[in-house]
Formats: C-alpha cells, structure tokens, sequence
C-alpha cells in the first residue's frame, strides 16, 4: 500500500431493500489522477459517490480515504475530501463570501486563514467578482462554481465532483476542464459525467459503471488502445464474395453495409491490410476505399453497457 | 464547530422575516395579557389587602403571565422548529453537513443550540414585562426566578421536541403539525378522566410539571423530567440522522 494511494474502494455494495444499487465495487484512486466514472442514469454514480464521501453507509466492504477508514475514523476521513454533489449544496440566504467563510468554518480552518482560503478558492473558480451577491440570485453556472470553490476550500486531498459541468455553457465548461486539470496537480479528483467527450479530453482513468456493476476500469491509454479498433471498412466497386476475405488470417467475420462496401472485423494485432488489398487486385474487385475505423468512447460504452444486461439478468 | 453551526441556524432565522414576526407577535399577545393581569390586580387589590395569607403582586401578575407565556409559546416554538432539519434536507444542504467533518451529535447539538439562543430572547423579552413593575412595586424574586426558570426549561423541551420531528421528514409543515400534536397531546394528556391510572399518563403531561415552578416551587424532580425529556429526544434526533446514511 502506497502512500500515493488516496480513494480505496473494497468489494463495496450498497443495496436499497433488494435492489443492489452499486454490487461489489473496487477500485483505488492515486494521487495525480483524474478518475472519470460514467454511466447510463441510474447506474450507481451517485450512489458509490455518497458512499465514498460519508453521506451513505455501504452495506458491506470498505472504504479508505488517505489511509483513514470512513467508518472507524470518519472525521479525519471526511476532512481529506470535498465533494460537490448533484445539485450544489447552497445556503440560498447568504452571499458568496459569507457561504465559503461558512464552509470553512465547518472543514475547521482556523480563522486567521479562512480569508486566505476563501480568496483562493474563489480565484480558483472564477468567483472573485460575485462576492458579494446572493448565492440565490446566482446563475445556474456560478452556483457550480460556488458548489465546486466548497469543495476545494480547504484544500482536499480527494476532490469528488459528480456532474461538474451539468448545466453550463461550453465556455464554462472549458472552465471548469481546466480547472479540473488544475486540481489534478495537488488533489485526486473523482469525476462522474455522461458527456464522453469530456472523459477523453480531462481524465487519465476511465471506469464504466452499469447496473451497480463496474465493467470497465482502464487508464485513458488502455481506452485509446483498446478503442484502435480492429475494424477496417471497404468500398468495392460492385458486391464481392465476402467468404475470400473471411478465409483471410486473423479476419474474424465481415458484414456488408451496402452495395460493395464491408466491414471486416480483425483480431487485435493481426491487421488484414495487406493481404487485403492483394486480394482485391488478383481478384479484379476494383477497391474504392479502405479505411481503419476507430471506435468512438461512446461505442464503447454502449457495447459495455448493452452487453452486459443479459448477464445481470442471467445472474440475478 | 458547535456554535458554528448554532451561529448559523440564528442568522438564517434573523434574515428571514419569520424571526422578527415571531418575536413581534408574541410580544404583542404577551403585552395585551399583561396589561390584562395587571388591571385585574388593580381592581382586586383593596380585596386582597383585607385577607388573612394576602397574595401578592407576584403570586397574581408574574404567574399569570408565565402562565400564558407556556401556551403561546407551545403554539409558536413548532413553527421556529419545523425547517431546522427538514428544510436543510429538502434543499439538499444537508449533503455538506455530512460530508464536512462533523459527528451527527455535533449537527444536532449546534441547532439545538441555536434554537435555545432565539428561544432566550423570546423568554427575556417575556419576562421583562413583569420586570417592569419593579418601576411602582416590589416582587418576589424567589417566585419570579422559578417561574423564569421553569419556562426557559419547558420551552427547551419544546425545542428538542420540535427538533426531533424536523428530522423525520423532509417538509417543514409536517415538522410543525406533528410537533402541535405532540405537544398539545402532552398538554391535554392530564385532562382525561380521574382515577389513579390517569396519573401515569397524566404525569407525562408538559405542562403539569410546570405548575409547581409558576407556584415559586423548584422540584429538581421536575427539573430533572425535562432534562431527561431533552436529553431523549436529542439522542434520538441524531439517531435519526444516524439512519439517514444507513437506511434505504
């Protein structure tokens, strides 16, 4: 066990009467990383998010946040995270200023640096001219920001942000990308999202979550690997015999899309190309085009996630 | 951290209107009894000079008004207590208390501390109206320190009463109309019937242990039933809180 080690996450579960919300989930977060945790509605995002944070007791595993266990030591587990839940937790009544000095006070800042602490934040998040407005009177935008500048006042180790960019505008969000990035230097940050573009573009480590079940856990570089995928489409002149191709080495199975145009599924590592296009030539096939496709994430995702509901019913 | 938390639960209340008008009213209610209690006084007072035990100012005005002060606060303290917790929790704010660094017991504590701070200045302003008559008479402080006492200990009980509901749910008007029934139920619970089981029930009645105080009587066993009244229902008011992460 490293010390760089901040979020471990043993076997946890969590059910709500018999329904297994989030079902034996483990994983680890080290310092430096972005963790972007997706999944389709439901999934148990938010779920393992409160759990991780205090706000929810797992049924049963462990939770360890910088060597602390949540349920032995929760204050000083709980005093190494900010978490910025779904919808911002804002006391309505109170200015910006007055909230962050609040949240200071509640994450034990001793007073002679909560204005140092508050001005950081706010210059963090890009609050440093709302000060002295209503957090009710804020824009759905800027109380974002408010909710992720309680998050980071006092300087968490573990920084949790479910939906960090729900709601904003590109700008904003290109914000708050940088932001994150920012975070990552000093904090772990934990995200959770369903844009997947924004998975690709800030986190190092992507997790998959379907049906309270993890089905992907991988670093951005494994994903892009992965995602290199072996598929190459074809565009003939007229339709040819598919099963030549298929007699090809490493070519898994082909699918016509159209008139003359293929796709052809290879194993990982035994590229067809050559053989390919030598075959289109003895055979006078007249090749048009041949492209590798690359995966998207979001095929990805859903080969992930649809794949796997036969078998949470086979199991269940 | 406790008075953190308390010293945001008081000015929430005081930046909101609800405070102000609380405070208004009961003042208003109180002074219309008051001058009430004390033109009684005036015009029984020959009556009084010419009895054998001659009751005074005090036993007449102070007891009266306390008196009156328990019945109306019974009817306000819900509506101070009612958005303690559930507001929070309709609000999703209560997410940032359990993430932060805080035991359950401290949340509660910190509101109930808050609570206590209005409920005093309520029951100063209360009790400066027979303080008043010091400016033309005398009073019994001994009757007054008990009567003061007494009350600041049965609007405390109402508190950790009306805390206790806030919790249960995530609407603050259900927090208050459950907290009227319990605490009207506690008053009415010594008016049924006679006979010697009556006293069981009776002798959890609110306002039946407060009597004595209002007589210039401090029992510590009616001190120590509040107490106890408090202390359960604060327990059990971070136990609920407790099962919030735990339930589902």
């Amino acid at each position: 066990m490293s010390n760089n080690l901040l979020v471990e996450v043993d076997s946890v579960s969590r059910y709500f009467g018999d329904l297994a919300a989030v079902n034996d989930v483990s994983f680890t977060v080290s310092k430096g990383t972005v963790l972007g945790f997706l999944g389709p509605n439901g999934a148990g995002k938010t779920t393992t998010m409160q759990m991780i944070t205090g706000n929810l007791a797992p049924t049963s595993g462990r939770i360890t946040i910088a060597g602390h266990d949540l349920l032995d030591e929760p204050r000083a587990a709980k005093a190494c995270i900010g978490y910025l839940p779904e919808q911002p937790p804002l006391y309505l009544e109170y200015t910006v200023d007055e909230y962050l000095d609040f949240c200071a006070a509640l994450n034990r800042i001793p007073k002679k640096q909560r204005l140092g602490a508050r001005q950081q934040a706010k210059a963090r998040c890009g609050l440093a001219d709302v000060g002295k407005r209503l957090t009710g009177n804020l824009s759905k935008g800027y109380r974002q920001r408010v909710g992720i500048a309680q998050a980071i006042i006092h300087q968490p180790q573990v920084v949790i942000l479910d939906e960090p960019t729900a709601g904003l505008d590109p700008i904003q969000i290109r914000e708050i990308r940088t932001l994150v990035r920012e975070l990552s230097q000093q904090h772990a940050v934990i995200l959770s999202t369903h844009i997947l573009p924004e998975v690709q573009s800030s986190c190092d480590h992507v997790q998959i979550i379907d049906r309270g079940k993890l089905v992907l856990n991988d670093s951005i570089d494994g994903l892009t690997q992965r995602m290199q995928s072996s598929t190459l489409s074809l565009r003939f002149k007229s339709s040819v015999d598919s099963s030549q191709i298929e007699q090809l080495d490493g070519v898994r199975s082909t699918r016509q899309l159209g008139d003359g145009h293929y796709q052809v599924y290879y194993q990982a590592g035994q590229d067809p190309t050559d053989a390919l296009v030598k075959l289109a030539v003895d055979n006078h096939w007249g090749l048009r085009e041949l492209m590798p496709e690359k995966a998207s994430l979001e095929d990805m995702f859903l080969e992930l996630t649809e794949h796997n509901k036969p078998q949470a019913e086979a199991r269940t | 951290m406790i008075f953190t938390l308390a010293w945001r639960e008081i000015r929430s209340m005081f930046m909101s209107p609800l405070a102000w008008v609380i405070l208004g009213v009961v003042q208003a209610l109180m002074g219309w009894l008051f001058l009430n209690h004390v033109n009684n006084y005036m015009s029984v007072q020959s009556q009084l000079l010419g009895m054998q035990t001659p009751i005074g100012l005090t036993d007449i005005v102070v007891a009266s008004v306390f008196g009156n002060a328990a019945i109306i606060l019974l009817l306000v303290v819900p509506l101070i207590t009612m958005r303690l917790v559930s507001e929070e929790r309709r609000n999703r704010t209560l997410t940032l208390l359990y993430s932060a660094p805080l035991s359950m017991t401290e949340i509660i504590l910190g509101k109930y501390l808050g609570i206590l701070f209005f409920l005093l200045i309520v029951l100063l302003l209360v009790a400066l109206m027979p303080l008043s008559l010091l400016a033309g008479g005398n009073l019994d402080f001994g009757t007054f320190g008990a009567g003061f006492i007494g009350l600041a200990l049965l609007l405390a009980s109402f508190a950790a009463v009306g805390l206790f509901m806030s919790t249960l749910t995530q609407n603050p008007t259900i927090a208050a109309v459950s907290t009227f029934g319990m605490l009207l139920l506690s008053w009415v619970l010594d008016t049924g019937g006679q006979g010697a089981s009556d006293n069981v029930l009776a002798y959890f009645s609110l306002l039946n242990h407060y009597e004595p105080f209002l007589k210039g009587v401090f029992d510590s066993a009616d001190a120590v039933f509040y107490i106890l009244l408090i202390v359960t229902f604060l327990v059990l008011s971070t136990r609920r809180l407790d099962a919030d992460r735990l339930g589902g």
